[in-house]
């Protein structure tokens, strides 16, 4: 486990670059920074400075090293290295109202999507006519904000879920980009914005989705606490786990039938998913390394006595993260096979976890 | 030239109904759960049987009806079977429910915390702390974000 503060504010979002050398993170500002690493320390590389507010969501493609970002600023900005290194933004005509909240590049990076405060999707891909990034929108019938996306592995679907409490499906087949898509588990046939399947009727806003490898099964979180998988190769039986603990925020598919998921319990969680889509929570992964009492010195003793009355310092969470955790990202591996993941979190910390720390709470047991 | 006026109606009016796209809670169809009759619940807790008398109140609880005399009925029965219990007996009678009947039981103490009568409150306080030690914060967030009150 690799821990790294960058600074007090809190990380929105985080994105790697395909060798992992460079992240681009966001704290809760407006600017976007590129820090690359050496040796053990992580310096500030780049910044990214066009978005006029908030930056919520960063993607980087790994093959064409493109950044997309977006923000509360309604705008998304497509990043590209160029020759004199810098990266230079070209905006996207997203045309929507409110603000931007989340991006992802599609599997084979020739599009991305963008969910928005508006109720929409917007499908963006490059127009070589033009020489600019134009976009589709997915309107009906999302009825309010979309908070997160995931692609498909096959490119054309994408799973979004909302404030409206609802997961839903599209097809975001862009015939002008690309051939038909065949059919399969979600649907047969699939023009553009089609809602192929929804699910629903959970009590909180649905904060991560998160496809499998194959794209079969679609897992999510929402914020009354509960982690749901449906699962389309079986006829869309769908398994549901009810937490004791506070709402994920977002999820991963560590292995074929376990997801990692985490947010405002600060902690890393992980749930087993069996074939029939029963989930069972398995443990906490970021078991503490409490300091043990009995290296407070007097000195320290008495001072706290005096400053907060109490003999012990207790200001520090047990868990690695000291807040929320924000995201989680494939850090090494690829989905169901994740050997590195990595966590930002409010606290300003970035979390490199590698496979023996995620596996260290489960004892013997394999993943 | 606009006209100065000392009327505020106007600001009371709500704009967002006249908002065509205004996001509305999606209307559930009220599952016909019947509340349990008052003799029924009464003559359980006769024949002590408390525990059975709760279990059948909360599986059954009026979470999607729109009758609110329902659910101040189902409400009034959960609480008057809740002061029944011996302190002692609240820890058993909570671990042999469900975590379904765990979030609803969380609901009612939530409830009855907004309006606590004077014996009721030391009650739910006792049956809260039982309560959260098997259903944790989750289940107190989901009195909190659950759109289907009781």
């Amino acid at each position: 486990m690799e821990k790294h503060s960058f600074g007090l504010e809190p990380i929105t979002c985080h994105a790697w670059n395909k060798n992992r050398t460079q992240v681009a993170v966001s704290a809760n500002s407006q600017e976007v920074d590129i820090y690359e690493k050496k040796g053990t320390s992580w310096n500030k590389k780049y910044t990214l400075g066009e978005h006029t507010q908030r930056v919520t969501s960063i993607d980087w493609a790994a093959n064409s090293n493109r950044i997309v970002t977006c923000g509360s600023d309604r705008n998304a900005y497509v990043w590209s290295l160029n020759g004199n290194d810098e990266w230079k933004p070209s905006l996207v005509i997203l045309r929507i109202n409110r603000a931007a909240t989340c991006v992802r590049w599609s599997p084979k990076e020739n599009k991305f999507a963008v969910g928005s405060g508006a109720r929409l999707v917007s499908i963006c891909y490059f127009e070589d006519d033009n020489d600019w990034w134009v976009s589709k929108h997915i309107k009906k019938p999302i009825r309010s904000t979309v908070t997160t996306l995931d692609w498909h592995p096959n490119n054309m679907l994408l799973a979004c879920g909302s404030t409206d409490f609802k997961v839903r499906v599209f097809s975001a087949y862009v015939k002008d980009i690309e051939t038909k898509p065949s059919s399969n588990t979600w649907g047969t046939k699939m023009p553009f914005g089609v809602c192929l399947k929804e699910f629903g009727g959970g009590g909180g806003w649905v904060h991560s989705v998160s496809f499998d490898k194959i794209g079969d099964r679609l897992a999510w979180c929402g914020h009354d606490s509960t982690l749901t998988v449906v699962n389309g190769a079986s006829d869309f039986a769908l398994g549901h786990c009810v937490m004791k603990t506070l709402p994920c925020l977002t999820l991963q598919w560590m292995g074929p039938s376990t997801i990692i998921a985490a947010g405002h319990d600060c902690e890393l969680m992980r749930f087993r998913v069996d074939d029939k889509t029963k989930i069972t929570f398995e443990g906490k992964v970021s078991v503490a390394q409490k300091k043990s009492a009995g290296t407070v010195s007097a000195m320290a003793m008495f001072k706290n006595l005096d400053k907060r009355a109490t003999a012990d310092d207790d200001s520090k969470k047990a868990s690695v993260h000291q807040n929320s955790i924000n995201q989680l990202f494939i850090h090494t591996g690829e989905k169901e096979a994740i050997a590195k993941l990595s966590s930002v979190g409010m606290d300003g910390q970035m979390v490199i976890w590698n496979q023996s720390s995620l596996e260290a709470s489960l004892g013997n047991m394999k993943i | 030239m606009s006209k100065s006026t000392s009327t505020t109606i106007f600001r009371k009016v709500n704009i967002d109904e006249f908002d065509e796209n205004n996001y509305q809670d999606e209307v559930v169809e009220a599952d016909q759960v019947a509340v349990p009759a008052e003799e029924e619940i009464e003559r359980l807790l006769n024949s002590k049987k408390n525990v059975d008398a709760l279990q059948l109140l909360l599986r059954n609880a009026p979470i999607t009806s729109k009758n609110q005399v329902d659910k101040d009925k189902a409400h009034q029965l959960v609480i008057r079977v809740l002061t029944m219990f011996k302190a002692s007996e609240v820890g058993d009678a909570v671990n042999s429910l469900d975590s379904n009947s765990i979030d609803i039981l969380m609901k009612y103490i939530y409830r009855e915390f907004a309006a606590p009568s004077e014996k009721s409150a030391s009650v739910c306080l006792t049956w809260h702390e039982k309560v959260y030690a098997v259903g944790g914060v989750g289940s107190i967030i989901r009195v909190l974000t659950d759109r289907k009150g009781v």
